[in-house]
């Protein structure tokens, strides 16, 4: 068979856009390359929704950012994914970051950022008392928020694959080809799609897959961010995502709340070569925690339950490219995606929509889309009312695997049954949140694993943490 | 709504044991409340020799020393229910608690009580705690984790292993992996001494050739989906990496024994008041909490290296728990505070109402290795008790039985301190 | 001559002993501070011995697993072989606590007993 539309990537970009196209009467598959979606940039990031003033006027990040912030609220509440319209500050230390917060101001204006405000450091301390007492000023943005990049994408790739988007995993393209009737991907271990048009939404590699038409004349560097999560404990510490005046690496270290109700520190800015060393490094850890500690002097550091580290897609050219290849124009590219993407991707999703139409492909709405996802059970978030339904539904409620995050057996099970099915630790993870508490797995790992065999049907011993060669165990004892 | 007089949370051996005690008070209107599919606790998963010493006078495995109390606990029909993870425990108006849980056959329920004696044990300490940098692959894992693996479920969480931290548990998993084919290439303690049981070194480490490196940590993990080995360095004394000390091990394994936290998210919902430095609930002489009727015992309360105290300390608390309910227990007349210092870090109970009518053993734990030391209460300036001691090390729990007629006389708050032999 | 350093487990303190040794007969140990360290080392370095605690498969039960012990300890060096003798062995549930799993475990004469029991499935 020939697809109409092949997108490759299953980051936040492919799958917002996947669902987007879900919507018309057109037959779509997403290629990701690894065992999982949101493997790359979608799964270690900020988890920030930019106001929107930070990108230069007129670029197509200022549009694509302001616009994205505007529809998160609906989508993330279609899909049944955590968001919180938080509101965000700027922090000005000296003069010239007052002047620089102005300017940042007047760009929000031009890029059309609503319910923007320069606050005094006494406004400040009102609103976040545990900011630091040398700022001399903030600016506010009450349209910026928080959202779990994570789930998004989930939650994005499960509703459009209910409304018939086919989703292979494990399909790393290799090579494509142009044919009579659209192009044919091929997979590093020979699986063959065909489709008529062609998505790259490659994120991290979207360089080198644009390159197998002819290029876009954009080079992506890695550029690594490290993290810490604290504890719960400390989810209180700022209500705002609080960051500090940006830099030439970026935004800088940002302090603010989780939608899980952690608080989160990072990232750092380190440029690399390597599209896949995602390891911390002491160096890193400890700059990011001096420099969080300028924004929130008191932070409990003694609470951080983990640690780890993303990386942007870092484009030469410092704006999105977002384009039909001038080698073939069904063939669209999406590169250089970095921050602000994941506040932008509902936006991107829309704009790519439009290129390919432009670009010839019919968009015939149908009439049985549905574009709501029930959110995982979350047994956590229940009132004592709609716990007793669920377990009287199924008694799998009723048994917590995950005693640090109450994580219920039945929802382990949604997250391997439901789309798209989890099919590893790190997957059940993603979805429900099993293992992501102040134990860190520790208690929840074994039966975790049963119940990933049980339900892939599959040894115990072959269970593994993000697909091949990370299997948790080496054999039995006897 | 169920109404009872007492409900046990945990059917470890802090949760049995207090059960017990406050059966032989005459208690039987009680229910322990366990999220395992069995009584016994993490002793199920012990299924090495050394407990029991001093409780039974002889050396048993974990699950039989269990099977000890979950025999009695059988026997005198002591109710339980388990698998069942209780969520709440919050104060009703007429001071009895509301304790909220949920199983798979009851759903979610709420039962009554006039007390509660909070037994959940404790959890370990995580990479993330550490934050070790790296990557994050497959193959790291708590020793605890490790030892459920292989003890419990039979598999082989690696081949080739690396230990940080020479907790019991560490050390423990070191010689069991070993015999069931597992090579350790070392153990790394940050601390110049181990945490571990003396016993535990000589049998689990030495017997094996595997060895203990102090002062040593991991300054980074390698690999990309599973650990394929560790940098390690040597510390200097404040913790801190020595530049050109870096050596690779080539490993597939990374266990963590680097400590155990109580595991009190449900305590602290309820509103008890933890203490600093033992991460447990402020107690006094009968383990109850900053609230009343509600008792803290074992591994909840703080941690121990022996089973056979967490007997010895759950069973009092339950017996309290039983005065509690009959509303035995005098009303206090003064209350002292307990406190720790020169090389003491933490003295349980943390207050005491005096007078008491029964002598009191005060347990503690020190914060770095002391030789000739003289163990000594006071209350004030007055020296209310004093004994000497060759050696105390923090891995071993300490604890001195003072007279009750002693600390009546107490006229001040107490203190348990070190002084040095010969001062 | 020859002599052996080890740490004293009989109490915390941790004694660093020095046995010395002609042959097999202990000559002196040195190093202990009390009268059980010296016994504690002789034992060690004539005949030392240990409680192997292991795991026996399970077939047809509750749990794949049960945990199993020497009865007494045996020797020392016969550690790896004991364990050898240990994995052969697959039991058929139910168990009891305390069941003879091995009457001799490789000729030390101590048997090897389960330590938990095991319902059928």
């Amino acid at each position: 068979m020939i697809y109409d539309v092949a997108i490759i990537g299953g980051g936040v970009v492919g799958g917002l856009l996947a669902r987007e196209l879900s919507r018309y009467r057109i037959t779509l598959c997403i290629l990701e390359k690894e065992e999982d979606v949101a493997m790359g940039t979608s799964k270690a990031n900020s988890a920030i929704v930019h106001a929107g003033f930070d990108a230069v006027p007129g670029t197509l990040k200022a549009k694509l950012n302001v616009k994205g912030a505007f529809l998160m609220p609906k989508i993330t509440k279609e899909l049944g994914v955590p968001y919180q319209n938080n509101g965000s500050m700027v922090l000005a230390f000296t003069e010239e970051d007052l002047g620089h917060i102005r300017m940042l101001y007047q760009r929000g204006l031009d890029n059309g950022v609503p319910d923007m405000k320069l606050l005094s450091p006494e406004e400040v301390w009102e609103l976040e008392p545990n900011v630091s007492r040398e700022i001399k000023g903030a600016l506010l943005a009450s349209s910026a928020g928080i959202v779990c990049p994570y789930e998004l994408t989930i939650g994005a790739i499960g509703n459009a694959m209910d409304n018939g988007v086919e989703l292979m995993r494990s399909f790393k393209v290799a090579s494509i080809q142009e044919t009579e009737e659209g192009f044919l991907l091929t997979s590093e271990d020979s699986q063959e799609v065909s489709a008529r048009y062609v998505v790259n939404a490659a994120g991290i590699y979207s360089d080198e897959v644009a390159a197998f038409m002819g290029g876009c004349g954009v080079t992506i560097t890695p550029r690594k961010g490290e993290y810490m999560l604290l504890d719960k404990t400390q989810g209180r510490t700022v209500s705002h995502t609080i960051f500090q005046p940006p830099s030439a690496m970026g935004k800088g270290v940002l302090v603010t709340p989780t939608v899980d109700g952690n608080l989160l520190l990072g990232p750092t800015a380190v440029d690399q070569k390597d599209k896949e060393d995602t390891s911390t490094t002491a160096e890193g850890l400890n700059s990011l925690s001096e420099a969080a500690k300028r924004s929130v002097p008191d932070l409990n550091l003694r609470a951080v339950i983990t640690s780890f580290a993303g990386l942007r897609a870092t484009p030469d050219n410092h704006d999105f490219t977002i384009a039909p290849s001038e080698k073939n124009g069904r063939f669209i590219n999406a590169v250089g995606i970095e921050s602000p993407g994941l506040s932008a991707a509902p936006a991107i999703a829309e704009y790519i929509r439009d290129l390919l139409k432009e670009a010839g492909l019919a968009l015939e709405e149908k009439e049985d889309f549905h574009p709501i996802r029930p959110p995982y059970a979350k047994f956590r978030e229940r009132t004592e009312e709609e716990r007793k339904a669920l377990i009287q539904k199924d008694p799998r409620y009723g048994r917590i695997v995950c005693r640090c995050e109450t994580v219920t057996e039945g929802e382990i099970i949604e997250a391997l049954t439901r789309n798209p099915k989890a099919v590893d630790m790190d997957g059940i993870k993603r979805r429900t949140r099993a293992g992501m508490g102040r134990c860190q797995a520790g208690f929840c790992t074994p039966i975790t694993v049963e119940l990933l065999a049980q339900e892939l049907g599959i040894p115990t011993e072959q269970v593994t943490k993000f697909g091949k060669g990370s299997e948790m165990l080496m054999g039995k004892t006897k | 709504m169920e109404t009872l007089d007492l409900v046990i949370v945990g059917g470890g051996p802090a949760g049995m044991a207090a059960a017990l005690g406050a059966y032989e008070e005459g208690i039987r209107k009680m229910l322990i409340l366990d999220r395992e599919p069995q009584l016994g606790g993490i002793l199920e998963q012990c299924i090495h020799n050394g407990f029991g010493l001093h409780r039974f006078g002889e050396e048993l495995t974990g699950p039989e020393y269990a099977d000890r109390y979950i025999q009695k606990v059988t026997e005198l029909q002591i109710p339980y229910r388990l698998q069942t993870m209780v969520l709440n425990i919050h104060m009703a108006e007429d001071r009895d608690k509301l304790i909220t849980a949920v199983n798979e056959e009851d759903g979610l329920f709420t039962v009554k009580a006039k007390a509660v004696v909070l037994a959940m044990g404790c959890r370990e300490r995580n990479r993330g705690a550490l934050n070790t940098p790296g990557t994050r692959p497959a193959g790291i894992y708590t020793a605890g984790a490790a030892q459920k693996f292989v003890n419990i479920k039979g598999y082989m969480p690696g081949k080739k292993v690396v230990i940080l931290g020479s907790g019991d548990i560490g050390l423990i998993m070191a010689r069991r992996m070993t015999l069931e084919g597992a090579k350790v290439e070392a153990v790394c303690e940050i601390q110049p001494y181990s945490g571990g049981l003396t016993r535990n070194i000589v049998q689990c480490l030495e017997d094996f050739d595997i060895p203990l490196l102090l002062s040593h940590t991991i300054t980074q993990i390698h690999g990309k989906k599973r650990v394929t080995g560790v940098t390690i360095a040597q510390v200097d004394e404040r913790k801190n990496p020595i530049p050109g000390t870096e050596r690779y091990i080539e490993c597939d394994t990374v266990l963590l024994s680097v400590g155990l936290i109580p595991e009190n998210e449900l305590s602290l919902g309820a509103g008890v008041q933890l203490d600093g430095v033992t991460g447990g609930a402020l107690v006094d002489e009968t383990r109850q909490t900053s609230l009343p009727g509600v008792f803290a015992c074992g591994n909840v309360l703080h941690v121990h290296d022996l089973v056979d105290y967490v007997s010895e300390e759950s069973d009092l608390a339950g017996r309290n728990a039983a005065k509690y309910i009959r509303h035995q227990k005098a009303e206090a007349t003064i209350q002292r505070k307990i406190t720790a210092s020169g090389g003491v870090r933490y003295v349980i109970p943390q207050t005491i109402h005096l007078p008491v009518t029964e002598d009191q053993r005060f347990y503690f734990r020190v914060g770095d290795i002391y030789n000739k030391v003289k163990i000594t209460v006071k209350s004030g300036d007055e020296v209310l008790y004093q004994k000497g001691k060759a050696k105390v090390v923090p891995g071993e729990m300490e604890s001195v039985a003072i007279k009750a007629d002693v600390l009546n006389r107490a006229g001040a708050d107490l203190e348990v301190t070190l002084v040095q032999e010969g001062k | 001559m020859e002599t052996k350093n080890l740490t004293c487990i009989v109490c915390p303190v941790g004694c660093s002993l020095t046995v010395t040794l002609d042959g097999d007969k202990v000559v002196s140990v040195t190093g202990n501070t009390c009268k059980r360290g010296e016994a504690y080392g002789i034992a060690e370095c004539t005949a030392p011995t240990r409680v192997l605690t292991s795991t026996v498969r399970v077939e047809g039960g509750t749990a794949p697993f049960v945990s199993v012990k020497s009865k007494e300890a045996i020797p020392k060096g016969m550690l790896f072989e004991a364990m050898e003798a240990v994995n052969k062995i697959t039991l058929h549930a139910p168990c009891a606590i305390g069941d003879v799993v091995i009457e001799d475990l490789c000729g030390s004469g101590i048997p090897l007993v389960t330590t938990k029991g095991v319902k059928k499935r």
